[in-house]
């Protein structure tokens, strides 16, 4: 997670010189927020207007040396290799921001984070000598000083123009940090939770989605990963009272942003252990 | 031109994920080739052991953001066959008209966006953009089309949250998809002139011997259901699959590479399905194909773009067809009772077959899980391509071999963070390179 967002200003009006310089950058992932860029299929040929696309490999082969006026990194970091790799990112970015869960968070693969290392490869390798891998997935901020994180698996692409937008122009994005319940009251949906005794994450999960699994009949299953000051205990009692068994309830957390504090801890607090 | 050189490609451009390339020449012979993959492993197989059944179509939909509904698919199909339910009506219907969105949305962004600047010698298209707006414009319109479909049904057109076992979470009102059919009858032109203007596209003589393997059904071109065949007498159900292909893990590559037993390398893909399937196409994709110089198949890689271009169209055709049939159902899911088993499924994805199996106790909670997607199938096929390629146009300049040696690459829309991922493997075969 970010640590600090001093000196933005400072950052920001180096980002505004004439024509920036934009780099999308990959670690491990599913390549799903970077292809955001290219479903916004309206705002597309305008943004490549505003910047300089200087580095973005799925959908150019031409590459413009850097530094870079603004990164977007998608990807948690899983080898030796990208764990190196991000440093140079950072060294020729003036801003770097990360999109996605696997980069805030450390994404789905940081499921293996939580089990024996040794135990996870010996059961999944064939030949594992040929393989590179670190014992955890973990995201951008723990290697490198990160400008912006925007939240999501996937980011929403609307966010994403906004971030951007907001950047290329010296103001702070408008990427609310309230629950996804704020976005579901406002779409007038009717609470799965209390009206059908359905499980959902909407109180502690970080808006920016627009709700959309309760407006589908669905429960929050926490793409966005926590929100600011999650009451996750609270939930966690909740989602006892209509039902939920433990294991549910750590299946729950253990999702796409598992290894975010506030869910991983939660996590640990209902495992059952033999 | 010197006798002795290589060609390497250290960050393969506009495919999904991470692969580099090298050919190897000494004396005008092509010695050595590799297609490597070294986008990192994520271990979707074991991240899934002890999940329960409901959670394998959003998690495995993290494999890959460009074709998320085809790891829902055949993750659902998979799980059903273990609880004995078979969708049908209009719930089957909708799923195949959400994967028509996914074929247009992904097919769309590969023709124009990621193959057609190979053909026409730019870097890229924006680029493209600045010369041709207007078929950049239109491009993206189409592709928005498809996107729009998978939007409205699935909640969000990258992994989409709607699909569960059994059924959807909620099924759209008649009126919702209607809303869809005036864009859709503008892209069924758009498609016809997709597929005329792919035509024009210079294309390498080069045709391989090819053994094609997709799905089947009597009924339909195939997207979720069928029978395996290839056009070298392979007809065997799904759950048959790991009788006859098996997974080599080779040292070059984080993705396994998976073969025929006894016969080797195949291609999944728009080509195989096309040859395989194009009695069941309409009979105005059957048109526009033969107009476009096409006959009832194809063995030429570098035309996948004109076959994308015809299964957009039938796509598309498809999609209006179930929306004007379409009656909204009363439930969005059949019940399910949970048992223990092991479930198969296979599915159409844009690139090829996807198959997945999944062993489960009697609470559904997964014991073991087998995913193995279509450009791991096509990983030694492409390998043998540009063998064949290299040797044929060995007098090109390097950079010219270059783009062409990437572009035989991306003939395959290769699917490189989908093709990463680890399993056990019983088999490791003697001829592993190296």
């Amino acid at each position: 997670m970010a640590k600090e967002r001093k000196s933005l200003t400072g950052r920001l009006s180096a980002a505004r010189a004439s024509k920036p310089k934009l780099a999308v950058w990959k670690f491990s992932s599913c390549d799903g927020c970077q292809l955001s860029l290219l479903d916004c299929e309206d705002e597309l040929l305008a943004v490549a207007g505003a910047v300089d696309i200087a580095n973005f490999p799925e959908a150019s082969r031409a590459v413009v040396k850097g530094p870079y006026d603004i990164s977007l990194v998608e990807g948690s970091i899983t080898t030796p290799h990208e764990a190196e790799r991000i440093h140079q990112v950072r060294r020729q970015s003036k801003l770097l921001i990360t999109i996605g869960a696997c980069a805030t968070a450390g994404g789905i693969q940081a499921l293996k984070n939580f089990k024996d290392v040794k135990d996870f490869i010996s059961a999944v390798y064939a030949s594992p000598e040929y393989i590179e891998t670190l014992a955890k997935s973990t995201p951008i901020a723990d290697h490198v000083f990160v400008d912006f994180e925007l939240r999501g698996c996937p980011i929403n692409k609307y966010q994403l123009v906004e971030v951007l937008n907001a950047f290329l122009n010296g103001r702070k994005p408008n990427t609310p940090a309230y629950s996804v319940c704020i976005e579901c009251k406002r779409r007038g949906n009717i609470c799965v939770m209390v009206a059908q005794g359905t499980a959902c994450m909407g109180p502690v999960v970080h808006a920016g989605c627009g709700a959309i699994c309760p407006t589908y009949n669905r429960g929050c299953y926490g793409c966005f990963g926590p929100k600011e000051t999650p009451n996750t205990s609270s939930l966690a009692e909740w989602w006892k009272q209509i039902g939920v068994s433990e294991e549910d309830i750590v299946r729950g957390f253990r999702g796409f942003n598992a290894y975010a504090d506030a869910f991983r801890k939660e996590s640990e607090l209902h495992e059952v252990r033999d | 031109m010197k006798s002795n050189r290589s060609i390497k490609v250290d960050y393969l451009a506009r495919v999904e994920g991470e692969g580099s390339l090298t050919v190897k020449m000494k004396s005008g012979e092509v010695t050595d080739v590799k297609f490597k993959i070294f986008e990192p492993p994520r271990f979707f197989e074991a991240l899934l052991r002890g999940r329960k059944y409901s959670e394998a179509p959003d998690i495995t939909s993290r494999i890959c953001g460009i074709c998320p509904i085809a790891y829902q698919m055949s993750s659902v199909h998979a799980m059903e066959s273990i609880f004995g339910v078979k969708l049908d009506g209009q719930l089957r219907e909708l799923r195949r008209l959400f994967y028509c969105g996914e074929w247009i949305e992904s097919h769309v962004l590969h023709v124009y966006m990621l193959h057609a600047p190979d053909f026409l010698g730019y870097q890229d298209a924006i680029q493209l953009a600045k010369d041709y707006p207007e078929v950049v414009q239109k491009a993206l319109r189409l592709k928005k089309i498809g996107n729009n479909i998978v939007t409205l049904i699935g909640g969000r057109e990258i992994h989409p949250i709607n699909v569960r076992v059994g059924g959807f979470y909620r099924v759209p009102t008649k009126r919702e998809l209607n809303t869809l059919l005036e864009n859709l009858e503008w892209a069924r032109q758009t498609a016809i002139e997709t597929i005329k203007f792919t035509a024009t596209l210079p294309f390498p003589e080069f045709e391989q011997d090819y053994e094609f393997v997709s799905l089947r059904h009597p009924d339909e071109y195939p997207f979720n259901e069928g029978r395996l065949v290839s056009n070298k007498g392979l007809d065997i159900p799904i759950r048959e699959y790991e009788n006859h292909f098996t997974e080599e893990h080779v040292a070059h590559s984080n993705a396994l590479h998976s073969v025929l037993k006894n016969r080797g390398n195949y291609f999944v893909g728009p080509l195989a399905r096309y040859s395989l399937n194009f009695d069941k196409l309409t009979p105005a994709c059957q048109e526009a194909a033969r107009s476009a110089g096409l006959g009832e198949s194809c063995y030429n890689p570098f035309k996948g773009i004109i076959i994308r271009s015809v299964e957009t169209l039938y796509a598309i055709e498809e999609a209006i067809r179930i929306i004007k049939n379409y009656e909204m159902t009363d439930a969005p899911t059949v019940p399910l009772e949970i048992k223990a088993g092991v479930g198969y499924g296979c599915t159409e994805a844009p690139r090829g077959i996807l198959y997945h199996r999944y062993t489960l106790d009697d609470k559904g909670n997964i014991l073991n899980a087998k995913i193995v997607p279509p450009t791991s199938q096509n990983q030694k096929t492409i390998e043998n391509d540009l063998r064949e390629f290299v040797k044929n146009n060995i007098n090109l300049p390097t950079d010219k071999l270059t783009w062409q040696c990437e572009q035989t690459i991306r003939n395959y829309d290769p699917c490189i963070s989908c093709a990463t991922h680890f399993l056990k493997l019983n088999i490791v075969q003697e001829d592993v390179e190296e």
